[in-house]
């Protein structure tokens, strides 16, 4: 099981599915997070926390425990 | 007239396309018992009267984050006869999302395509005539920051008013589709009369999604049982046919929709550029380089604040000098005072006018230009972009207390840099902040900061007692301030403001090069709003504090006779003025003394000698509260210091020599001072901005006794150690 958090600088991912529940999932979801997403991992803040990601063409900022709660797939770009 | 609402994400350029569409005749409503604003206008559209809503950005409509809900509400409740969604067309497939979402309102709406110029530049044509085929609505392509498309967006407003027409119901995928007229029949009969508000589909789908405020309200609702047994029988059949939650499936749904047009719509163009945000991001938000840069930049705001408010003699005067917009507030007051001591004779007349109203309209005024620079600066920092980004890079240590990235700049403003500051733009600052807990706490820590009026008693008490080390005291006082405000935080947010930390999934935009119009508005239009509402607060208060200390007048008939005899008695000589300014000087503190505030002082004093403050202190506590300014001339009053002398150096020298005090008792009221209730100004802004007395006062109540437990322990501490 991969998770968001664990993709490095640069990789992309697909997502599988989303492991929270309630505000958290609302949230991710109606930021264009669901499954099948496929977003890249921009960059980590200076103290390797949040992530930078992007997805649908936009630039998001998540935190790596959230990031934990999205499972991923590598995937090639 | 007709009522419209603006909608659309954060950052679609939505609160350019309203200042556009309106003007600067603008006024902030607000939303019953919450503390997001909106601003309302009247505008004339062709030949109909429009009043237009400018909703707080929402990415949706569901019901978690606060600005959200108050788009909701305000769109449900107040009913707008249309909706204006502005949609960012560089950002499509997200923003529509939302557009969705209006169109299941079933109200008359249509779409403001803005920034198609940035869609351009990004190698994306967005075909307005086939998206708004696709949704049944009018979708208008503008540029709002260059007020193009405006006419053509009013006229359609016009039209789709006129015609009352409804974007098309919107399609949500054969699974779901099969089983909301299913339920639809059996909730129809379970919704009680009046409740009509809006669609019922929109209520079956708000229902199916365990919205929590639906989930509530339809708890009261008859039929409770059958209602529960449709609900479970269709979100069971949503999760065999879509492998999902009910919740889940109708947000997919959305975004299928969402996506499906947006990629029927935008036409790439050959030369699909690199975002030039995604290059700016690599520098500012780069491991290294970003920190420094954030240094740069906060501390570049708070120079920009003060100094340009404060410091920098720009503007000129008649008589050819030049001043700061606060020197010139402070010279238009000193020279009305200067009339009133000349021309009102009448003692009480005269100290009501020039230390009640004056000392208090002065006090409204006096932050003004700093309110005014703050928010110039800040709504450059927040229409650039930047400001997610300091929330991106802070997010890690501040998170360890509570409090947010975007937490820093009011912190900063405060006083944070130990230079200056002020606690009333700090507070107001706080409003970059969206999640409601992280920014209480904020706006309750932000006052504990060395903000610039109390640095003269920490200047004269250093002088008296640490003369040799000033520089060391000096940031020794600006660590510890950080240090408390840092626990009180953590403290706050663990017992007092609990609750779990909002997810941080925050959009970092596209940098944008802000506008100096639209900075000037939003500036102008903030500053008259703390005029008009904390103005008449904080004139109202620091006139009872007046009162406070100047009522009971003491009979002081034995010391005027006094007075008089030592006057007919001799000329002009300087032993005579000498005699004549202590006279004076033992007036005024015993007319302190016996005042309400005196006898508060001195009440007070049975338990503050635990922290070492007698009624002295505790008097010029109390009047640094109407402002801290006023603690160094009140203990100058209190210790029967001349008017003429009653300043820092002389204050200083007459504590040094003073038995009863120590460098203990200074360093633990310095302590006190630092953390104690925040002046009036800051009470009145913190009312204003939390839209309830309850923060106010809990402010006002935390912050001493916190204040009290630290001197204390300080105090009690020195005195085991033998200081």
């Amino acid at each position: 099981m991969t998770s968001l958090a664990e993709i490095p600088e640069g990789g992309h991912a697909r997502v599988l599915k989303l492991r929270s529940s309630g505000a958290l999932k609302q949230r991710l979801l109606d930021m264009g997070i669901g499954r099948g997403t496929i977003l890249t991992v921009e960059r980590y803040a200076p103290l390797r926390d949040p992530i930078q990601i992007r997805v649908k063409d936009y630039s998001l900022a998540l935190r790596v425990a959230e990031g934990r709660q999205i499972e991923v797939e590598k995937i090639l770009p | 007239m007709y009522r419209i609402a603006v909608a659309g994400n954060p950052n679609s350029g939505k609160s350019c396309l309203f200042n556009n569409l309106t003007g600067a005749m603008q006024r902030v409503g607000n939303y019953p018992g919450v503390t997001v604003e909106f601003a309302v206008a009247l505008s004339r559209f062709g030949d109909e009267d429009i009043e237009l809503i400018d909703l707080p950005g929402a990415y949706s409509l569901s019901a978690y984050s606060h600005d959200e809900l108050v788009a909701r509400d305000c769109l449900l409740k107040e009913k707008p006869d249309l909706i204006i969604n502005v949609v960012d067309a560089s950002n499509l497939e997200r923003n529509l999302y939302l557009t969705v979402q209006l169109m299941e309102l079933r109200r008359p709406m249509l779409v403001a395509l803005n920034m198609v110029d940035l869609a351009e530049r990004k190698g994306r044509h967005v075909d307005a005539a086939h998206l708004g085929e696709l949704l049944g609505l009018k979708v208008i392509p503008t540029i709002a920051n260059k007020e193009k498309g405006l006419e053509d967006l009013k006229n359609a407003c016009v039209d789709t008013l006129a015609k009352g027409l409804l974007p098309k119901p919107v399609y949500y995928g054969h699974v779901l589709e099969e089983v909301l007229p299913r339920f639809e029949a059996a909730l129809l009969p379970a919704i009680p009369p009046g409740h009509e508000a809006f669609s019922l589909r929109w209520t079956a789908l708000r229902l199916l999604e365990d919205d929590p405020l639906f989930k509530k309200e339809a708890e009261g609702w008859p039929q409770r049982g059958a209602l529960t047994d449709a609900l479970n029988e269709a979100r069971s059949f949503i999760v065999r046919h879509c492998g999902e939650d009910a919740a889940t499936a109708v947000t997919e749904a959305r975004y299928a929709i969402a996506a499906g047009a947006a990629r029927d719509c935008i036409a790439m163009s050959e030369k699909t550029r690199m975002d030039i945000s995604h290059k700016i991001d690599t520098v500012f938000c780069n491991r290294l380089a970003g920190p420094l840069l954030l240094c740069a930049v906060v501390y570049g705001l708070f120079a920009g604040v003060f100094k340009i408010a404060g410091e920098w003699t720009w503007l000129p005067l008649f008589d050819g000098t030049w001043t700061s917009p606060m020197g010139l507030m402070e010279r238009f007051f000193s020279l009305l005072a200067g009339h009133i001591e000349t021309h009102v004779s009448n003692l009480l007349l005269r100290s009501l006018l020039n230390d009640g109203i004056i000392g208090g309209v002065g006090g409204v005024l006096s932050f003004v230009p700093l309110i005014f620079f703050m928010f110039f600066f800040i709504s450059a920092l927040e229409d650039s972009g930047y400001i997610a980004r300091v929330a991106f890079i802070l997010d890690r240590v501040l998170r360890c207390f509570g409090l947010q990235g975007k937490s820093i700049l009011s912190l900063i403003v405060s006083g944070g840099l130990g230079g200056g500051g002020c606690a009333v733009p700090g507070i107001l600052a706080a409003r970059t902040l969206r999640e409601e807990k992280d920014r209480l706490v904020t706006i309750i820590v932000a006052p504990m900061m060395n903000c610039g009026a109390k640095l003269p008693v920490y200047a004269m008490l250093i002088g008296a007692f640490f003369s040799q080390a000033r520089g060391a005291a000096m940031f020794f006082l600006w660590a510890l301030s950080w240090f408390f405000a840092l626990v009180a935080a953590w403290g706050l947010r663990k017992w007092v403001i609990k609750g779990e930390q909002t997810p941080f999934v925050m959009e970092l935009p596209p940098y944008h090069l802000p506008t100096i119009r639209g900075m000037l508005l939003h500036s102008w239009s903030n500053t008259w709003m703390y005029l008009k509402k904390a103005g008449t607060i904080i004139l109202g208060v620091s006139l009872l504090v007046w009162a406070l200390m100047y009522f009971p007048v003491p009979d002081q008939r034995s010391l005027a006779a006094e007075r008089a005899k030592i006057q007919a008695q001799c000329g002009g000589s300087d032993d005579c003025e000498l005699m004549l300014s202590k006279i004076d000087a033992q007036m005024a503190q015993d007319h302190l003394r016996h005042s309400y505030a005196g006898q508060i002082g001195t009440w007070l004093s049975k338990i503050s000698f635990l922290a070492g403050f007698d009624w002295k202190e505790n008097i010029a506590l109390l009047g640094g509260f109407a402002a801290k300014e006023l603690i160094v001339g009140t203990m100058g009053t209190a210790y029967a210091m001349g008017n003429a002398d009653a300043n820092e150096t002389s204050l200083s020298s007459r504590l040094a020599a003073d038995p009863s005090w120590s460098p203990l008792r200074a360093f633990a009221f310095m302590v006190f001072v630092m953390l104690y209730a925040p002046c009036l100004a800051t009470i009145a802004v913190i009312k204003t901005e939390t839209n309830s007395w309850r923060w106010p006062f809990f402010a006002l109540a935390f912050n001493t006794a916190f204040a009290f437990l630290a001197a204390m322990l300080v105090y009690q501490a020195g005195c085991l150690l033998g200081f």
